[in-house]
């Protein structure tokens, strides 16, 4: 028996929760369910969700280069629970379970590295005073109170980034005041997002270091079960456009063909407006061929209520994540009645 | 023109089906065997990297404390947090469901792919059932039989373990062994990243351990191997006879047809083309067949149907047996290969048929006096190859001197045949028997290449035979002088070592210090150990050659004991002087077999040892005891020894030996498929030739001996023929073991098998191989016995 495989057995509910991959079915018996009109308790909703099955630290940045090039990295931390019921177990027969995955994503080059870690010994863990979140080395920890300025690192056999981030704007709930629901059967999240980033640091290459500077996006999101039995994977969105103007949105594809979407526009303020299923619109324009899958790699993107139409391109159509979970996450260019950057992340393409 | 040739040709089949299923089911047999040995030397590599991996971990570096202690749980977290990449490891020896066993504890989420060997179904309850109380303890199905589960932890079978060893999560282990926050080893995990600090900045104490060299096993089995792929060649070459004879028979009976096409304006080329796009037809036809029934040959004789299935449906799982597209093309390959062989005869023929000859069947190889010369010439040229092939030596050489000598022995058959059958009807009397022996020999011809077919089968089987037992017993001896101490101990320094001496004195029968130094001897790296002088040497440590007095001499320094390896490099025996370090001038005293290893050893006396070569490393320990579990139980509860330090060889040598049992099984079974391949030729020649000898039975029946009579003789002759060549085969068979014992393993490995002859093993294949030749012709001589006797009467009718 490969462990890998047993991991992959055990890991599989709930990265199809955390992914939107294929075959969810797991209930959520046992575990807390997000309630409509809670809000957010800051700075502990930075913390660990234990009473929930799922959870994750999920940031990606847009950068550019001091060689003139566009960059994307990526730093995701997701926490599993295995069982209901977390006293706070501090030995390795806790049930949270944490899983990171790092990359780094150039025009020419991808890169990707993966991290298991148990709870309760401490290899892995998310501190909320101050905010540190860790699994091994790679770690996003705070300079001051609350999450505004972060230190955020990882590094693999081939590739290593450190960035300094400072937010200039505020924490930004999505749906209805962080309740965002994730199906017409009312399945949903607890999600906020601190979309106003400013990044400054350096990333190793292979062929050496490069100073970066751009923005960056963080999401934080818990659950028990935020997609349905039908859905089989998910295309999300996060677009920094020129003007400073932010959109999130995700479209959640369904057995039957048909799709869930959901979208908040994001004013330079912070002010959120968020978009119920069928206000976004996105459509594949062409696919590449990934991993021996077929992916969308552009996309058309419109939101009428903003007058937005616009045509959204990876900056490397090789943005495979090639993790016990794979998945396609990368950087991508914005053209049409907006432009800029931002990041795309799709699941379940099998 | 091309079309009508091509149905002409292939019309022949349709009359003939029987014939057709002959060529093909030959075919496959031959494909078959060949793949399916070639897939389970595969599957039992793997399985002895497997054992390999689970006995030692030997595939990983290590991180452990210098000092032998265990490693904080602290450390390990300080570790990864520092970016190295390890896994923690924690294990003892622990009593589960009633018997003890190695618990091994491993974090599932961060050991490195592959590092629980086997395969099976996990436990219920998926990672969490794993990791959470009570947890799981996974084991060889064969260890569970021993584990009665009472509320501790579930237990789990998979496939390939190693007997003796449960892994845990570590969590559970350091539960079950009772240390909570301890760890025995890191493992160093490949691909670590960049930018690490030093590991002494982190975990001072701790040092890097290189991953094991290959183990031993793989390098005795690589011989093994080595000779059971020459058997599954020769599997083919026994099914290639079948071929052979299939080709031949349909290329004489076509030659009517051949004269035709060409008389009707066909040309020759087309008409050899024709004829070998027919036979790559059916080589690829046999072919498919045989790569299928060679994986579920494979698949039958190793226990795991499920691999099968997963190998079938594309899943690649790792450890298991899977059908490869390499499979594919190689089985194809080698069955297109083996028709081209069996068929180039002929082919040539027909390429060389006059357009006008007789268009008449000849009964396919009338044998003349001179085309017996003839034969018997080749035998002479063989053997000349054979013998300068054992002049030459090299490995490549010595399998020309196995296949030159096969070749003779079967060329040399037929007329070995003609001759005992002429000296036998010279002795006869009356005019049955006359007659018996006369038949029997004008019928030789059509017999002789089945006959050859199953003398290679009878022979391969004897030689591969003896040479299987020969080293199955060796390597069992190996194993008991090796491992004549019940438990192995290592200290963690030396001043521990000598409290382990004071420990044990009076709770073991003996303390047998392991020391041992690393030298170069003769220009050879090499070994020196030191061995105290206790009786279970003389009595456990069989020797090649040894002086009288040998262990007297060993231990009064005046005598060193070398291994076979050196023996043969550099010419020694007893007697003679060898330089150790220091410089030390000693006699060679005796020689001891060392299976399993390559390089050179010396042994001497404990006292010399440690006088000579005072930095002697004086850490291990060999203990004699009846109780091993209980002495290691104290020796880690009172004195304090870690697990990892203790070794219980008896478990050791129970795996080793089960790894062998499993593939002589498989050697055990091949013998048989090879014996029914050659009984398949027998009866094939039979068929045919019973057709065609009508007119030999029709007077001998017309002059008064009943059909029944004529169908017993016809059943007699049969076993007779095959008891005469099982009898032929006895002597080339040892030959074949002694070639490939004492040509092949000393070419390969550097030391010689002693060969051990196995009567009662011959006693049982010449049953066999008589049961074969009897069943084969059991239906022909039925079929005699009941033709009716018109057809008899008809014989004269027709033929005269």
């Amino acid at each position: 028996m490969n462990a890998r495989l047993l991991v992959a057995l055990i890991w599989f509910p709930c990265a199809a929760l955390a992914q939107g991959f294929a075959g969810l079915g797991s209930d959520a018996e046992g575990f807390a369910l997000p309630k409509p009109d809670k809000g957010f308790d800051f700075p502990a909703d930075h913390g660990a969700h234990p009473d929930y099955r799922i959870e994750w630290w999920y940031l990606t940045a847009n950068l550019t280069g001091a060689d003139g090039r566009d960059y994307g990295i990526q730093w995701t931390l997701f926490r599993s629970a295995l069982r209901p019921g977390d006293p706070g177990i501090k030995d390795w027969s806790s049930p949270q379970i944490w899983m990171g995955n790092a990359g780094l994503t150039s025009p020419g080059r991808h890169f990707s590295a993966q991290r298991f870690a148990r709870g309760g010994i401490g290899q892995a863990a998310v501190t909320v005073a101050p905010f540190g979140a860790h699994i091994d080395d790679w770690h996003m920890t705070a300079n001051g109170p609350g999450i505004d300025s972060l230190e955020v690192a990882a590094s693999s056999e081939d590739f290593a980034y450190r960035l300094q981030l400072s937010a200039d704007g505020p924490l930004v709930p999505q749906g209805q005041d962080g309740y965002s629901v994730k199906s017409a059967d009312g399945t949903a999240s607890y999600y906020y997002s601190q979309p106003f980033y400013l990044v400054g640091g350096t990333l190793t290459l292979p062929d050496g270091d490069v100073q970066v500077t751009g923005q960056a996006w963080l999401d934080r999101e818990w659950s028990s079960q935020p997609l349905s039995d039908d859905q089989t994977g998910w295309d999300w969105f996060s677009l920094h456009l020129e003007g400073g103007q932010k959109l999130m949105g995700f479209r959640l594809r369904q057995t039957d063909g048909t799709h869930y979407t959901s979208a908040t526009w994001i004013e330079p303020d912070g002010s959120p407006t968020p978009y119920g299923d069928g206000h976004l619109s996105a459509t594949p324009l062409a696919t590449a061929s990934v991993a021996g899958r077929e992916v969308p790699v552009r996309w058309r993107l419109e939101l009428p209520e903003r007058g937005l139409d616009v045509e959204v391109s990876a900056l490397n159509d090789g943005a495979w994540m090639d993790t016990v979970f794979p998945y396609w996450e990368g950087p991508i260019m914005i053209t049409g009645t907006h432009s800029g950057r931002g990041y795309l992340e799709m699941t379940g393409y099998e | 023109m091309t079309r009508a040739a091509l149905g002409a040709l292939l019309s022949h089949w349709r009359r003939k089906p029987f014939q057709l299923v002959t060529l093909l089911v030959g075919l496959a047999l031959a494909t078959a065997l060949w793949s399916g040995v070639q897939a389970i030397n595969a599957e039992a590599r793997a399985s002895y990297d497997r054992a390999a991996a689970a006995l030692g971990e030997t595939r990983f570096a290590r991180i452990a404390r210098a000092d032998g202690g265990m490693i904080a749980q602290e450390t390990y977290v300080a570790l990864r947090r520092a970016g190295w990449l390890v896994s923690p490891i924690l294990e003892d020896r622990a009593e589960i469901g009633g018997a003890s066993l190695r618990l091994v504890g491993f974090d599932p989420l961060t050991a490195p792919p592959s590092f629980l060997p086997g395969s099976g179904p996990g436990g219920a309850g998926g990672l969490a059932g794993f990791i959470t109380p009570p947890g799981q303890v996974i084991v060889a199905s064969g260890t569970a039989e021993d584990l009665s589960p009472e509320g501790g932890p579930e237990i789990v079978t998979v496939e390939g373990l190693a007997p003796g060893i449960g892994f845990t999560d570590i969590g559970i282990a350091q539960r079950l062994l009772q240390r909570p926050g301890q760890i025995s080893h890191l493992i160093l995990l490949p691909g670590q990243p960049m930018g690490r600090p030093d590991l002494q900045d982190i975990a001072p104490g701790l040092e890097i351990r290189p991953p094991a060299q290959s183990s031993d096993i793989a390098r005795l089995t690589d011989s093994f191997h080595l000779n059971l792929t020459a058997f599954g060649l020769l599997s083919f070459a026994v099914g290639l006879f079948i071929v052979h004879g299939a080709v031949g028979l349909a290329f004489e009976q076509r030659r009517p047809v051949f004269r035709t096409l060409r008389a009707l304006g066909l040309p020759l080329r087309r008409l050899l083309v024709l004829l070998v796009a027919e036979l790559l037809i059916f080589a690829l036809i046999a072919g498919a067949i045989g790569v299928s029934l060679g994986y579920v040959i494979a698949a039958a004789l190793l226990p795991d149907v499920a691999a099968t299935l997963r190998g079938l449906y594309g899943a690649s799982v790792e450890g298991t047996l899977s059908l490869r597209p390499s499979w594919w093309i190689a089985g194809l390959g080698i069955s297109v290969i083996g028709t081209g062989a069996a068929a180039a005869q002929s082919l040539w023929k027909v390429a060389r048929m006059p357009l006008l000859a007789p268009a008449r069947a000849r009964a396919w190889a009338l044998q003349s006096e001179r085309a017996l010369w003839a034969q018997g010439g080749a035998v002479v040229a063989c053997l000349a190859v054979a013998a300068g092939a054992a002049a030459i030596g090299g490995l490549v050489a010595s399998f020309t001197l196995l296949g030159a000598l096969l070749i003779a022995a079967a060329l040399s058959l037929p007329i070995l045949l003609h001759l005992l059958l002429g000296l036998a009807a010279r002795l006869a009397r009356a005019p049955v028997t006359e007659w018996f022996w006369a038949d029997t020999r004008q019928q030789l011809p059509g017999l002789s290449l089945a006959l050859m077919a199953l003398l290679l089968a009878l022979s391969a089987n004897i030689g591969v035979g003896t040479m299987v037992g020969s080293f199955r017993l060796t390597f069992t001896g190996w194993l008991d002088q090796r491992l004549v101490s019940d438990l192995y101990i290592t200290a963690r320094d030396e001043a521990e070592g000598q409290r382990l001496e004071a420990y044990l004195a009076d709770k073991t029968d003996a303390i047998l210090p392991i020391w041992s130094i690393k030298a170069r001897v003769a220009g050879w790296p090499a070994e020196i150990y030191g061995v105290a002088d206790n009786p279970i040497y003389p009595r456990n440590w069989p020797l090649l050659e040894a002086a009288p007095d040998v262990w007297e001499q060993v231990h009064a320094g005046t005598g060193a004991l070398i291994n076979e390896q050196l023996m043969r490099r550099e010419g020694l025996a007893p007697g003679d002087r060898i330089t150790l370090p220091g410089p030390w001038s000693v006699p060679v005293a005796g020689i001891y077999s060392d299976y399993g290893n390559s390089d050179a050893q010396i042994v001497i006396a404990l006292d010399q040892l440690t006088s000579r070569y005072p930095e002697a490393e004086r850490l291990d320990y060999g203990l004699l005891t009846d109780d091993p579990a209980g002495l290691a139980r104290s020796l880690r509860d009172d004195f304090g020894l870690p697990a990892e330090n203790m070794v219980d060889q008896a478990s050791l040598k129970a795996f080793s030996l089960s790894v062998f049992e499993r593939t002589f099984a498989v050697t055990g079974a091949l013998n048989v498929l090879t014996l029914a391949i050659a009984g398949f030729a027998i009866l094939t020649s039979l068929l045919t030739l019973a057709t065609m000898r009508q007119p030999q039975l029709a007077p001998v029946w017309a002059l008064g001996l009943t059909r029944a009579q004529l169908a017993r003789i016809e059943l007699g002759r049969a076993l007779m023929l095959a008891a005469l060549t099982f009898v032929l085969a006895l002597p080339v068979g040892i030959l074949l073991a002694w070639v490939l014992l004492n040509f092949i393993n000393v070419d390969a490995f550097g030391w010689r098998l002693p060969m051990w002859l196995f009567p009662r093993d011959w006693l049982w294949l010449g049953l066999l191989s008589l049961l074969a030749a009897g069943l084969a012709a059991l239906w022909p001589a039925r079929r005699l016995a009941r033709t009716p006797p018109a057809d008899l009467l008809r014989i004269f009718a027709n033929e005269r």
